[in-house]
């Protein structure tokens, strides 16, 4: 396809027909606030935040459901368009519990704002996704003051009745993003628009708790969520980004092998997300991706060798248990030859691991004996 | 699969028979339903009417165990009326005639007694999925677990080489695999027939290559026992050790009484995991293994791509890698074997000794992996396979397959048929689900899932507590009343131990691969209403 010509900040810049001014501004490098734009997605327009100047408009085109057009001028921070952000930002603060942007707030009370907000969140704990917000980096980066406007919570109670995900209405900007990635994504069809004007609310079908609704808790909201309106109930308030590591991993269930980020914080996995732009699944999870790994912290793991004796079983050292299989299979082995011993590999564990198990039965014991569960 | 995840939201349309995507494979799932909602077509094949059907354009309610009948059928109207590929067939494919020999018989008439669904609609799927090319067909255990498992996989291979969509982007034949790493414990050589990347222990030429790599003589040339004949084995006595590596047999194994007898029955059995399960209450030795996030490796997923796993948190206790394990009972045999990581067991031994995986080495593993075959290092892997219709062994071999019904099949004392698969919150025998928070609240026991008419005949009520029962077994569990059935089918998984399918299932093996029947058997449910059938469970 041509690529054809279009000014962004007074640098000529290609693009091809049909991209938006924001794909175009972003395949050169030049960055512009969302909120709303999920990636894939059919563009809502909802937030506004990426509002830019274009030369002989008279209003602010939203670069993300705005099409580029040849000879286009645009101008993505101007007096303009910094002015309209910071009112849009000034406004969603002001629509919920964000105590985070509180400071420098407008009568430069912050603590008693900030602890008026934890008290109603019942936590007494920062949000929960301080450092990890993207309304708080824009509110920080375009200097907004909240004050302004007043700040009330919301007609809406946080809802904590399912196990995995906590909805919490006041913090909800209504950008629609979930919507998108519940509908657009993954496509589970769970989560829509409910309701009107100031009692906008994200809704599962009926207004009903996500446990009893077609949610099939595969986390793609949570990670859409740009504010701290959707959390992981297990992560909440113990994970935090900054004492955060990551770690890319593949996921341990079935046999698509989605691409992992795990957050590990104290030497413990945190929370999960899926790699976004990653194969094979492009930042998407289910539910045992998602929310199925703590199983490795469980009281319950084996952590010493064990030995049968009588109907019990006693814990042994490795040396002591090694050397019984090792002196069980000689004897068997000489007494019945190699294929009196069999041996079951785990399609669950690492390549590694079977290739070193039948090895062994091969290379040592001498016989193929060896198979795993392939089929179920 | 011969194809890649990453073709699925450009198919222009799918088949899926035998798979409960959005259940078992729920991100697979997401991006056929990405390329319905941007004009894919779909035809989803199952007994059952799951999930997906809701984005089909067609679903085909085919009774248990009558794919190959319903395959066949398929193609006995793509050849009558002409509507296969000649040109792919005549040029990339051999016994052609023999198919089209053994098809003519499966009239869509003779078909559709069988397959319980009419003569018309086997036409209507035909002409479908002969008008788009290519078309991609998916499927997963609900072809492989039947005694036919091997014949109704080459019958979805004869099916995609008619219709000449092998060896094209968005077509090919993609079983999605159950577990994450079944495709990489294939490719080790977990196997009793082969070394790693499939080279036959038959081949003299092969086995002198393994010796010489691994310093050893005297490789055993003929074929080992698979797990069904080692089971058997250690009640006869054939097999007096056993070495159970991260398998929960005792609850995934079909007729659960029969596996714990087996079991019950070894004179030295070593379980190697991670919990304490039913299984290792066999055990004459349990060795603690490190998990998951606590290993560097390597898994294999159904594309044939090869990821890393990396290490996020250490083992707890004295737990070690599985791998480390079974080095250190060789050193015990008195071989000292060199690799000292997940890492250099690849990069020195893997991907030296397995052709598919020569170029494949760690440090080309650090962002999407890669897909083998991959010959050499400069290779970028491979999405799809046998391009341009060229198959690994030069031509496609059509190998016609004939229908026989299951193992068992419904009688009069045992009416309906139980076929059992997974649910999506759950995996396996939950030795893991069941031990993350908030799993088990979600789904927090079995169920079995019946039709609304054969509820109604029984009279039984939603959530009312029934009894199963099979001729090797019988469960109490709670009656799930759904559409999703059809009449005549009982539905459960093998997720919880208590109401575990596996008491029922008949211990009934494809003879070539081993695979059991868990998608059919005949069972009777009952209502618990009076007393004394409620003591007897
Ligand atoms: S968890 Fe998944 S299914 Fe549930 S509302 Fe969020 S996106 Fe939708
Ligand atoms: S819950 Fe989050 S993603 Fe959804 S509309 Fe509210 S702020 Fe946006
Ligand atoms: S996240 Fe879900 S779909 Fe992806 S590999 Fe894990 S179990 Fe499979
Ligand atoms: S990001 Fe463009 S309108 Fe929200």
């Amino acid at each position: 396809m041509t690529q054809q010509k279009m000014m962004i900040n007074g640098h000529e810049v290609l693009f091809s027909p049909g991209q938006t001014i924001l794909e175009a501004a972003e395949a050169a490098g030049i960055w512009i606030p969302t909120l709303c734009h999920l990636k894939g997605t059919t563009p809502t327009g909802a937030c506004r935040i990426c509002v830019v100047e274009v030369a002989g408009a008279r209003t602010l085109p939203t670069a993300c459901s705005t099409p580029a057009a040849p000879g286009m001028a645009v101008q993505t921070e101007s007096p303009r368009v910094i002015e309209a952000r910071r009112l849009i930002l000034e406004l969603m603060l002001s629509s919920g519990n964000h105590n985070c942007a509180a400071l420098n707030g407008g009568d430069g009370d912050w603590t008693g704002f900030q602890l008026g907000v934890q008290d109603s969140d019942g936590s007494g704990e920062l949000c929960p996704v301080w450092g990890d917000c993207k309304l708080q980096d824009l509110a920080f980066r375009y200097q907004v003051k909240v004050g302004r406007f007043q700040s009330h919570e919301g007609p809406y109670p946080q809802e904590l009745a399912n196990p995995l995900i906590v909805r919490d209405f006041s913090r909800c900007i209504l950008c629609g993003r979930c919507v998108q990635a519940c509908n657009e994504v993954q496509v589970n069809r769970a989560i829509s628009f409910g309701y009107r004007g100031a009692l906008s609310k994200i809704v599962a079908a009926g207004d009903r708790p996500l446990a009893d609704s077609e949610c099939v808790f595969c986390g793609e909201c949570i990670q859409a969520c740009p504010v701290g309106a959707l959390v992981e109930k297990k992560a909440r308030y113990r994970w935090r980004p900054w004492e955060t590591t990551t770690v890319r991993t593949t996921c341990p269930y079935c046999g698509v092998g989605c691409q992992q980020l795990l957050h590990v914080q104290d030497g413990r996995i945190a929370k999960v997300t899926g790699v976004e732009g990653a194969e094979p699944n492009q930042g998407r999870l289910c539910v045992k991706g998602c929310f199925a790994y703590d199983f490795i912290y469980s009281e319950d793991r084996l952590r010493t060798p064990l030995i049968r004796e009588g109907g019990d079983f006693r814990e042994a050292s490795w040396d002591e248990a090694l050397d019984l299989v090792a002196s069980r299979f000689k004897e068997i082995i000489a007494a019945s030859g190699p294929d009196a011993v069999a041996g079951v590999s785990c399609a669950r564990s690492i390549n590694e691991d079977s290739y070193q198990m039948q090895k062994l039965f091969r290379s040592v014991f001498k016989t193929n004996n060896i198979d795993h569960c392939a089929r179920t | 699969m011969t194809n890649s995840f990453n073709e699925f939201a450009r198919a222009k349309m799918f088949l899926v028979i035998g798979s409960n995507m959005t259940e078992a494979h729920p991100v697979a799932s997401t991006f056929v339903k990405n390329a319905v909602l941007k004009g894919a077509r779909l035809i989803v094949v199952d007994p059952r009417r799951h999930k997906l059907a809701d984005f089909a354009e067609l679903h085909v309610p085919i009774r248990v165990g009558s794919d190959i009948a319903f395959l066949n059928a398929v193609m006995h109207v793509l050849i009558a009326e002409g509507w296969y590929d000649k040109k792919f067939v005549d040029s990339c494919t051999v016994d052609f005639d023999k198919l089209a020999a053994t098809v003519m018989r499966y009239t869509p008439e003779y078909a559709a007694d069988i397959c319980g669904i009419s003569a018309v609609m086997i036409r209507d799927v035909a002409r479908r999925i002969s008008s788009v090319h290519p078309m991609m067909l998916c499927y997963t255990l609900g072809i492989t677990e039947h005694t036919c498992g091997t014949r109704n996989v080459m019958s979805t291979a004869n099916l995609q080489m008619l219709l000449g969509n092998m060896g094209v982007e968005c077509g090919g034949v993609n079983p999605l695999r159950g577990q994450n790493n079944v495709q990489g414990a294939c490719d080790m050589g977990a196997l009793p027939n082969v070394f790693p990347g499939y080279q036959k222990v038959g081949d003299l030429a092969l086995r002198s290559k393994f010796e010489r790599a691994w310093g050893v003589d005297g490789l055993p040339a003929h074929n080992g026992l698979m797990i069904p004949q080692m089971m058997e084995g250690l009640v006869s006595g054939q097999v007096r050790a056993f070495y159970i590596f991260g398998e929960n047999l005792a609850n995934t194994e079909p007729d659960i009484h029969k596996v714990e007898h087996e079991l019950a029955s070894a004179e030295f059995l070593v379980v190697q995991d991670i919990f304490l399960n039913e299984t290792t209450r066999f055990a004459h030795v349990i060795l603690p293994a490190a998990a998951w996030s606590e290993n560097d490796g390597t898994f294999t997923n159904s594309e044939r791509r090869v990821s890393r796993v990396r290490t996020a948190s250490p083992a707890p206790g004295e737990a070690k890698p599985n791998w480390w394990i079974f080095q250190q009972i060789a050193k015990r045999f008195g071989h000292e074997w060199t690799a000292n990581s997940a890492r250099e067991i690849w990069d020195n031994e893997v991907s030296v000794l397995a052709p598919q995986l020569c170029g494949i080495k760690y440090h080309r593993l650090e962002g999407d992996g890669l897909q083998w075959p991959c010959p050499d290092e400069n290779h970028p892997g491979t999405c799809f396979l046998h391009r341009d219709g060229h198959f690994t062994c030069g031509l496609g071999i059509f190998t016609p397959a004939e229908w026989t019904p299951p193992a068992e099949v419904p009688d009069d004392t045992y009416p309906l048929v139980l076929s059992t698969g997974r649910r999506l919150t759950h995996y396996h025998t939950r030795t893991q689900t069941g031990r993350c928070e908030g799993l088990n609240d979600i789904l927090g026991e079995e169920t079995a899932d019946i039709s609304p008419a054969d509820a109604r005949a029984l009279n039984i009520a939603h959530g009312e507590m029934i009894r199963v029962a099979s001729r090797r077994g019988e469960i109490k569990v709670k009656a799930n009343v759904t559409d999703m059935v059809p009449k005549g089918m009982v539905w459960m998984a093998f997720h919880f131990r208590e109401a575990n399918a596996n008491w029922l299932t008949n211990a009934a093996f494809d003879e070539i691969t081993m695979t059991a029947e868990y998608k059919a058997c005949a069972v009777r449910i009952e209502k618990l209403t009076d007393p004394a059938s409620m003591a007897r469970v």
